[in-house]
Order: structure tokens, then C-alpha cells, then sequence
């Protein structure tokens, strides 16, 4: 996991859809996909709100992590720096839509304070940097994988629909269907990892 | 003392973290492939949410309430750079394996929700123990994942070999899906006992 890997960028960005899928082989992401996923509609729009915010973030985080953190020589401060640069990207979006357009503020913008609590955000920033990316393998990563996360989403949320009127047992009803129907998810995206792998 | 006793209960049980809340599934699900990390990473977790929790308690005076998610935020990744320097130091092997995932406690939801709900209306000391007590709660639930998942996956327990060489370890307990099985299995398990007592009461 140390060295750069040598993918070229095409491979890179459906590596990151589907077989290293943030959240199902990654896990991340978690809390506000399970919550979110019961409706249809809020799912698109974070899913979009996550792929636009991961996107920017991921090429922001590297170019602060390139030129300011790496010559300082102070790259134990990560942590911070990057939690603190996604939540200003988040603020300054938020704002930036709100004068833009109020549909898609209403479409987007009440998501968008969710996202800086979202585990995706700043863990495809810390894998961005343990994989060692160049700037152009940062972007399409981010790209690819808020992509991922949005196909994911989307699919869940259409299964949710029909589980919500299966008869589960009393105990398994909500969260605990859910994170099975996820495992299934996980299962199939697998599948694509005989094809491209990104680790 | 008694109040000290009801929160362990609470949060061990009745309000535990994972399968009745289902938060800070995030950062948690990857690691537990195998005991010896888990351990490791939640040790890490009651660490910083005692910490955060601790610290949260004494300068709530201070913080203005508008920035408090901010400072609660920075809070908790202060803490969470120290577990990841000591873990540098004295784990290098161990670090590496967890990678990103200790960088991503500081987005589990679990901490920033004890210190907003707890923390921040309660005393120190008990707030610290209220933290604590919650990580224990997580780390109970991991446990019991990584140990079926190592068992059946490797064969082993904390990288000692158990199983017989008969055995065929089953790949997919290495995998992602089996974490979710897991979860799935023990939060339905936690509901149905819940349910039956609720019914009993």
C-alpha cells in the first residue's frame, strides 16, 4: 500500500466505482448512508452533494498536503488541516449555491452540512495521501469513488422500498435488514474486483 | 455511585452504540478482520471519546455555542493525533495495517454525539466515564465480530492457530460483505432480546 501505484487513470477511475467502492469495501461512509437510504429522493441529492463535495475536497486536500504540509515538515498535522479545509469547502459551497440557485439549494444545500461529519470525505483524503497519488490520480479518485458512493446509495435506497414491506422478523426491521441487504451489495461489487483491483 | 453504575448499563446495553443507535459504523466495520487490530483500534476510541468527553465537560463555560461543533471537532482530533503518534512509535506494523482508519475515528459519530448529548450538560468526571463506558459498549461489539471473523477466516485467534489444519478457511470472512453479515446478525440478535424485555416489562 506504500508504493504509487502505477494505474493509468481510466483504470483508476472504475477501480474506484466498483471494485474498491468506498463505502462497500471500505466501509465509509456509513452512518449517514444507512439513515438517508429510506428515501429515494434525499439519497440522489446527497449523492451528488457527496460526489461534488469529494471531488474538490480530494485536489484541495493534496495541494495543501504537497505545498504546505510536506516542506513544513509538519504532515503529523493532517488530521486537522484536512477536517478543517472540508469543512470550509462545505461552508463556502453552501453559500456559493444559496446565491446561485435556490432550486438546487433546496435540492442540495440541506445536505451539504451533513457531509463534513461524512467518514468518505476525509478518508478518501487520508488514502489519497498514504497511496502517495499525483495531483491528476487525486482527482479522478475523488471523482470516481463519490460516484461510487452515489450508485451505492441509489441502489439501496430502491432496495429499501421493497424490504420495508417485507415481513422480517420484529428484531431485524430498520438498521438491522439494512446492513444485511448492504453485505449483499458488497457481495455483488466483488464480483468486478477479477477485473481491476486498487490497493 | 449509582448514577456511574446506570451509565455503564446504558451504555453497554440498552443505548450501546452500535446496534441500538447503529452510529460509528464507519471507521469500524474494516478493522476487524482480525482480533489483534481491533483491540488495538478500539482501545484508541475509548481513549480519545474519554478524553473528548473529559475535555468537553470542563471548557463548555468557555465555547461560545455557535462554534462548538467546530471546537468539539478540533477537540477530538488533537486526541486522535496523539493515539496515532504513540501508535507509529510503538506499533509500526499495526499502524500500517489499520492505515486511514485512525485518522477516521475523529469522523465517528459515536464520539461527537457523547460529547454533544452528554458532555456537554454533565460534570467532568462523569462525563469521562460516560465516554469511556461507550467505548467499551463499541469495543464489546467488535470483539464479538472479529472473533467469529478471524476464527473462521484464518483459523486463528489473535494470530494463534486454533482450528485444526483440516479446516478450510472461509475467504469471504476476510472480506468486506461478512463485516456486514455480522453487524446485520448481532443487531438483530440485541433487537429481539430489547424487544422481548420491553415486552416483559
Amino acid at each position: 500500500m506504500n508504493a504509487a501505484p502505477m494505474l493509468n487513470p481510466f483504470a483508476l477511475f472504475f477501480a474506484s466505482i466498483f471494485t474498491s467502492n468506498i463505502l462497500l469495501a471500505n466501509f465509509l461512509g456509513m452512518c449517514s448512508f444507512i439513515s438517508i437510504s429510506k428515501d429515494m429522493k434525499s439519497s440522489n441529492g446527497l449523492g451528488l452533494a457527496v460526489t461534488v463535495v469529494l471531488t474538490i475536497t480530494t485536489a484541495l486536500n493534496w495541494v495543501i498536503l504537497n505545498y504546505v504540509l510536506i516542506p513544513l515538515n509538519v504532515e503529523y498535522l493532517r488530521y486537522i488541516v484536512f477536517i478543517i479545509a472540508i469543512a470550509a469547502v462545505v461552508q463556502m459551497l453552501e453559500m456559493i449555491i444559496d446565491r446561485v440557485s435556490t432550486t438546487l439549494y433546496m435540492n442540495l444545500g440541506i445536505f451539504l452540512p451533513l457531509i463534513t461529519v461524512n467518514c468518505a470525505i476525509l478518508g478518501v483524503s487520508l488514502f489519497m495521501e498514504i497511496r502517495n497519488y499525483t495531483f491528476l490520480q487525486s482527482v479522478i479518485y475523488g471523482l470516481g469513488s463519490g460516484l461510487g458512493w452515489w450508485l451505492a446509495i441509489m441502489a439501496l435506497s430502491a432496495i429499501r422500498k421493497k424490504t420495508d414491506k417485507a415481513p422480517v422478523p420484529a428484531g431485524l426491521k430498520g438498521p438491522g435488514i439494512t446492513v444485511i441487504t448492504i453485505g449483499f451489495m458488497a457481495m455483488a461489487f466483488i464480483g468486478f474486483s477479477g477485473m481491476l483491483a486498487v490497493q | 455511585m449509582s448514577d456511574a453504575k446506570a451509565i455503564l448499563k446504558e451504555n453497554l446495553w440498552s443505548n450501546n452504540p452500535i446496534f441500538m443507535q447503529v452510529l460509528g459504523i464507519c471507521s469500524a466495520l474494516a478493522v476487524t478482520n482480525l482480533l489483534v487490530n481491533t483491540m488495538i483500534m478500539t482501545i484508541g476510541v475509548v481513549f480519545v471519546m474519554a478524553m473528548t468527553n473529559l475535555t468537553v465537560a470542563l471548557i463548555k463555560g468557555f465555547m461560545p455555542r455557535k462554534v462548538r461543533m467546530m471546537v468539539q471537532t478540533l477537540i477530538i482530533a488533537f486526541y486522535v493525533i496523539i493515539v496515532d503518534l504513540l501508535l507509529r512509535a510503538y506499533l509500526p506494523d499495526i499502524s500500517r495495517a489499520l492505515g486511514p482508519y485512525v485518522g477516521l475515528i475523529i469522523t465517528n459519530c459515536i464520539i461527537m454525539g457523547r460529547a454533544e448529548a452528554f458532555a456537554q450538560s454533565n460534570p467532568p468526571l462523569i462525563s469521562m466515564w460516560d465516554g469511556a463506558t461507550s467505548g467499551f459498549g463499541y469495543m464489546a461489539v467488535l470483539l464479538t465480530i472479529a472473533f467469529f471473523r478471524e476464527l473462521l477466516g484464518f483459523g486463528t485467534l489473535f494470530g494463534i492457530q486454533v482450528l485444526p489444519d483440516a479446516f478450510v478457511p472461509w475467504t469471504i470472512m476476510v472480506t468486506a460483505p461478512s463485516a456486514f453479515f455480522f453487524l446485520g446478525i448481532i443487531i438483530w440478535i440485541g433487537k429481539t432480546i430489547m424487544n422481548r424485555e420491553g415486552a416483559a416489562a
